[in-house]
């Protein structure tokens, strides 16, 4: 290929606060009946204010930490003009220039580093239903998810290849829900995508003179789709002679493709100034320190410390801190009974796929240890009861000898009934070959 | 005797004493409002039931021994408060048949506190503009000259306390629109401190400049009714958490040894002689009265109107916003042309490539404002100074010239982009017509201001002085 992806990314979280960012009314809107979870503020009617969560600025303000970034002693709130209908103040509350965190970063598993631009607090917007009622074609607007709390991540444009996108994505999902900020569904809309994504020849350094930004996106396998689909497009447009229009589109999963929305002639102007109904946010360092050491273990570092300290591999530590239940779970589990080996627990854990909803950490470590009392079967015990079964079924012995190799599973049927199970079946198959030589 | 003389304190006295009632007070003022309001335009909305019932409900808590800092006493809003289950309109006709769904904090104080609310005050559509005229529901007239203008932008809470159609009224001001209005019509005006008074619930003009103010008879009834609105608000994230001090305590202890600037920018000649010559009166009073008069500077004055005239319209323009159509009855088209005006000069400046040039300058002008005061409070305790450079002026003489009308803003504006309080008192007459001052002072020195402004109230006594209707 002749050309590089340039690919940034934006995700929106939405928080699971309690109540709304700038009411109290409550957040929890999904599949709430409309316009059940509003007032005064989330409704924008005339002389409501909005007064900021403050749990939903400490935790953007977490998950800013949590991607390395800085945060700034100082921040306001913005206004975002713009009309739209279910934008019921004619703005939106959003961060512009002072945003809580900034210039952070990621490191993939290659070791790449991906820079976090910033991210900002901002508010959801309510949701517009188009039906028909008594005929008529109506749009209809719910207020419930006004007012959301939404953190916006920013990337650098530091991708270039979708499986860079998608480990991203998969390790911000995993931090905001270790930090216990938002449970990232991506088919709730509680994580939302969108990557904008241009190519440039191999070799140059500046950014393409366009970009192309995709919507829609709802799982991370499309993203990676949607990327490819993007840079085969894109690639043989360029190699056309042309340059791809700046553009938005959104990712069809029915026909696997982009499909043009919204070719953007020139910037939105959304006359952004300071929210004069919020006063400026001021941290003190010590605040920020107090809001560092409220925060959990990071998947990172958990990675780090299940290998040194409990002996993994890279590969078992990774599959044990994907989610932080499973990690907690593993915890619980090595803390029962010395003589289990760690190494044996995530083992267990990972090759058995426990249900750790249905299995307690200590039935699982019962299991384990009765299962390896098993081996404590003799050598001496295993000939004896393996000779046993060879000469009471002379019959599959001879039909082995004469080239039936298949006989053999025979045989280790009838050991293993004799062992009660005590022994593993493929340590009966090798000793009943050895003996049958 | 005379309800016409009533001040509120006098009025909560005969309450509590049973010599009269509240249900008889709020009728005297109902029938006065429909016996001269037909010629003075104060009211959009009289809420005559709902009046009669909170006096009612006052009158039998007086008859249980309660109390309540306004007790039984009619008050009149501006109809830019959002008065639950009444029609608020803001003065335009975009809201013409708009109910609110809620109370604003300071009309739940108040009624909390047992305000009978009377009606809903005429105003300039918006709060947009100094006389009055800009109400989609006709100009309000002055009760002194009705040829002339009340001011505004509270207009109609203005006329409501001189003509005598309630004890006191609730207004804004975002650059003048209590204080002016207040020496227009001979009456008592309080802007207090930028977040002294939740401004939630209040239809926003330009939110970094509105404060909740209200007029009086008296400047006892004044404080009095600050008492009830003052304080922190949960629901406004503007409102620091200052604690409200007994506007009462320090009322009447005189003004000896206080420090009283006056600054030389503002008696400059803009300033009518109609004008100067009375406050000068004033001065003199005081000085008799043992204050120290004391000349200063405030010397980014001249820039004042400017910086206002950017940061106000950029606001409205974002606070109107969502008036987009969709809801609350009527269009866009239905927006007066005071009102599409300022969109456009705020859209403008805002916009991409015109922000830093307009917005940002004159946020640091306002920065320098603020420095000015500061400079000021190092030497004095108050400031006075003329609030209007003119008497009243006749409806429809600035009403096609935008720029003559911003102009008469600019004594006031200075206050609102500094945050600071003002308080407008009487100091008398001038070819018939009313004529008061501004009190300035540090942030939340309220009670001072009424303390300074009690002490000339006194000696006296303009506000007894009633206009012939």
């Amino acid at each position: 290929m002749k050309y590089t992806p340039v690919i940034g990314l934006e995700v929106h979280v939405e928080l699971k606060t309690k109540s709304k960012m700038f009411c109290s009314c409550s957040a929890d809107y999904f599949g709430q009946k409309p316009n059940s979870h509003t007032c005064p503020v989330c409704l924008g009617l005339p002389g409501a204010l909005p007064v900021p969560n403050k749990q939903a600025i400490e935790w953007c303000v977490m998950i800013g930490l949590s991607l390395n970034c800085k945060i700034p002693l100082f921040s306001k709130f913005d206004r975002k003009n713009y009309f739209y209908p279910d934008l019921p103040k004619g703005y939106q509350i959003s961060q512009y220039d002072e945003p809580f965190a900034v210039k952070g970063s990621i490191k993939l598993s290659s070791g790449k580093m991906i820079g976090i631009t910033r991210a900002h607090m901002e508010e959801d917007t309510g949701k517009l239903l188009h039906e028909t009622i008594n005929g008529e074609r109506v749009s209809l607007i719910d207020f419930n998810r006004s007012s959301v709390p939404l953190v916006e991540i920013v990337t650098e444009p530091d991708f270039t290849d979708a499986k860079e996108v998608k480990e991203y994505l998969q390790k911000l999902q995993q931090i905001v829900r270790y930090l216990d900020v938002s449970d990232a569904d991506m088919e709730k809309g509680e994580m939302r995508l969108e990557p904008n994504i241009s190519l440039r020849p191999n070799g140059s350094k500046g950014l393409p003179k366009y970009k192309v930004e995709v919507k829609n996106i709802n799982s991370f396998n499309f993203v990676e789709d949607a990327i490819n689909f993007e840079i085969k497009r894109q690639t043989e447009i360029l190699e056309s002679g042309e340059t791809p229009l700046q553009e938005t589109r959104g990712w069809n999963e029915d026909r696997k493709k982009t499909i043009s929305q919204r070719v953007k002639e020139e910037a939105n102007d959304y006359r952004y100034f300071p929210d004069p109904d919020i006063p400026p946010i001021r941290w003190k360092e010590p605040d920020i320190e107090n809001l560092r050491n409220k925060m959990p273990e990071l998947p990172e570092e958990k990675f780090i410390r299940f290998i040194k300290g409990y002996n993994l591999s890279e590969y078992n530590s990774e599959q044990l801190i994907r989610d932080k239940a499973t990690a907690d779970y593993f915890e619980e589990a090595v803390k029962i009974d010395p003589a289990i080996s760690s190494k044996d627990i995530a083992n267990w854990i990972i090759n058995k796929k426990i249900n750790i909803d249905k299995i307690l950490p200590a039935t699982l470590v019962k299991q384990i240890v009765s299962a390896q009392s098993v081996s404590g079967v003799t050598g001496e015990e295993l000939e004896k009861v393996l000779k046993t079964v060879l000469e009471s079924n002379q019959k599959s012995v001879d039909d082995y000898k004469a080239g039936k190799t298949n006989a053999i599973m025979f045989l280790v049927g009838q050991s293993m009934r004799e062992l009660k199970g005590k022994e593993k079946a493929d340590k009966v198959k090798a000793e009943l070959e050895k003996l049958l030589k | 005797m005379d309800y016409l003389d009533l001040t509120i304190i006098k009025a909560k006295e005969l309450l509590s004493q049973k010599k009269i009632s509240s249900v008889e007070l709020t009728k005297y003022y109902l029938e006065r409002i429909e016996k001269y309001d037909k010629n003075l335009n104060a009211y959009i909305t009289v809420c005559t039931e709902k009046a009669l019932n909170a006096a009612k409900t006052a009158d039998e808590k007086i008859a249980n021994g309660e109390s309540g800092a306004l007790l039984g006493i009619p008050v009149g809003l501006k109809d830019i408060y959002m008065t639950k289950g009444i029609r608020t309109t803001a003065g335009s006709k975009v809201l013409e048949n708009y109910t609110a769904h809620y109370d604003a904090t300071a009309v739940s104080k108040l009624k909390n506190a047992g305000a009978v609310i009377i009606g809903k005050a005429n105003c300039d559509a918006w709060a947009h503009g100094s006389s009055g005229e800009n109400s989609d529901y006709g100009p309000s007239k002055n009760p002194w000259d009705t040829t002339l203008v009340p001011g505004g932008s509270s207009s109609g809470s203005a006329v409501s306390v001189s003509a005598g159609f309630s004890l006191a009224a609730g207004g804004t001001d975002t650059g003048g629109s209590v204080r002016l209005p207040a020496s227009f019509c001979n009456i008592v005006g309080l802007k207090p401190t930028y977040g002294r008074v939740s401004r939630y619930g209040i239809i926003a003009m330009a939110s970094s400049l509105d404060t909740i103010g209200h007029f009086t008879k008296t400047v006892e009834d004044n404080a009095l009714y600050l008492s009830v609105t003052a304080g922190k608000d949960e629901k406004d994230g503007t409102t620091p958490n200052i604690k409200v001090p007994d506007y009462m305590a320090n009322l009447k202890k005189g003004v000896k040894g206080i420090k009283i600037g006056i600054p030389k920018e503002y008696f400059s000649k803009g300033l009518s002689a109609d004008i100067e010559i009375p406050i000068r009166k004033a001065l003199k009073k005081y000085e008799e009265l043992g204050a120290e008069i004391i000349e200063v500077s405030l010397p980014y004055t001249s820039h004042a109107i400017a910086c206002y005239y950017i940061i106000q319209p950029a606001e409205v323009s974002s606070n109107l916003a969502r008036f987009d159509g969709i809801r609350f009855g009527n269009t866009r088209e239905t927006f007066g042309p005071e009102a599409k005006r300022r969109i456009m000069l705020g859209t403008f400046t805002l916009s991409a490539g015109y922000y830093d040039a307009y917005y940002k300058k004159a946020m640091q002008v306002r920065t320098k404002v603020i420095e000015d005061y500061n400079n000021a409070w190092k030497k004095v305790d108050v400031i006075v100074a003329p609030v209007s450079p003119t008497l009243p002026w006749k409806l429809g003489e600035k009403a096609d010239d935008p720029l003559a009308m911003y102009l008469s803003d600019v004594f006031t504006v200075t206050a609102n982009i500094a945050g600071i309080p003002g308080l407008t008192v009487p100091v008398g007459f001038n070819k018939g017509l009313p004529v008061g001052i501004q009190i300035l002072g540090p942030h939340f020195s309220e009670d001072k201001l009424y303390q300074v402004g009690y002490a000339y109230e006194k000696e006296t006594e303009f506000w007894k002085e009633k206009p012939n209707l």
